[in-house]
């Protein structure tokens, strides 16, 4: 299934390699940090709501 | 309707809302099939052999990491003139994708620079000016964390923003300034000639759009969050003071 990338696979692989976890760490953290602070948001203005 | 209208935090939370789950749509199918039609696809280069399929992440994240900057100059100049929050927290929100393009386009470059000029690195003034970049990405995410009053945060963030663009500009120009190093020149061009070979060119294309797109994505994604955790600073300030 993978082209044969000959004396240079290993260069190709790792570039592919790191750059997709890079990207993928990346994206997870920023709506894991996402998600979280939302949910603190609706937690304070519950908090409001039912302190009157 | 006015461009200004999105310095409403409200206005902005409503517009990436319904844009969001379209941009992401398209960031993921022009993302796969750039990199599948470019990985598996494209033929091996006379000069650079099967290390031309790096071309595909390399490109992309050194041109987002130079317009990563160039957008939040943009952004912060709009903080310093008229006081848009939203703007500064978008250019707050740009800085850790953009630091993460840099990277990638530092470690590709690496990778690829030692089976074609025998060295992971070189003082090349391209190269140079990259990394200076990448630290001036963390050095502007550091000055974030380090002030705790937002407003006074934005300004001097937005000075050394500044500062920093002439090094992002330096990391686009630097092989045009000075006609020396390892580094090639534009990999995409308008003259015929110096442009790449077609074959490698539309899968690149779709790659490029496919980075930009994911750049929008998450910058919207992290603006958002900041405007939320500026609101909940607020909300829990009144708390206390009532």
């Amino acid at each position: 299934m993978i082209p044969d990338l000959g004396k240079y696979a290993s260069a190709v692989l790792s570039s592919y390699a790191i750059s997709l976890v890079l990207l993928a760490g990346l994206i997870a953290l920023s709506l894991w940090r996402g998600a979280k602070i939302r949910r603190q948001l609706e937690e304070v203005e519950s908090r409001r709501k039912s302190d009157g | 309707m006015s461009l200004w209208e999105y310095a409403n935090p409200q206005k902005f939370m409503q517009t990436s809302a319904a844009v969001l789950p379209l941009v992401w749509g398209l960031t993921v199918l022009s993302l796969a099939v750039g990199l599948v039609w470019g990985f598996f696809l494209t033929p091996e280069a006379v000069n650079f052999g099967s290390t031309v399929k790096i071309i595909y992440l390399h490109v992309p994240s050194a041109m987002m990491a130079i317009n990563a900057w160039v957008m939040m100059l943009v952004t912060s100049l709009i903080w310093l003139v008229r006081r848009h929050h939203v703007s500064a927290l978008a250019a707050r929100a740009a800085a850790p994708v953009g630091l993460t393009m840099t990277l990638i386009a530092l470690v590709t470059g690496a990778i690829w620079g030692e089976p074609m000029w025998g060295t992971y690195w070189a003082w090349d003034p391209r190269l140079t000016a990259f990394l200076i970049l990448f630290l001036f990405y963390l050095g502007y995410i550091a000055l974030w964390e380090a002030i705790e009053n937002p407003d006074a945060a934005a300004d001097l963030t937005s000075v050394l923003c500044i500062v920093g663009s002439v090094f992002a500009l330096l990391s686009r120009y630097a092989v045009n300034f000075w006609n020396q190093g390892l580094h090639q020149g534009a990999t995409l061009s308008l003259d015929k000639e110096e442009n790449i070979a077609n074959v490698y060119w539309l899968p690149l294309l779709i790659c490029l759009a496919g980075f930009v797109l994911l750049f929008i994505a998450l910058v919207l994604v992290r603006t958002r969050t900041e405007i939320r955790a500026r609101r909940i600073k607020a909300l829990v300030a009144r708390e206390r003071m009532a």
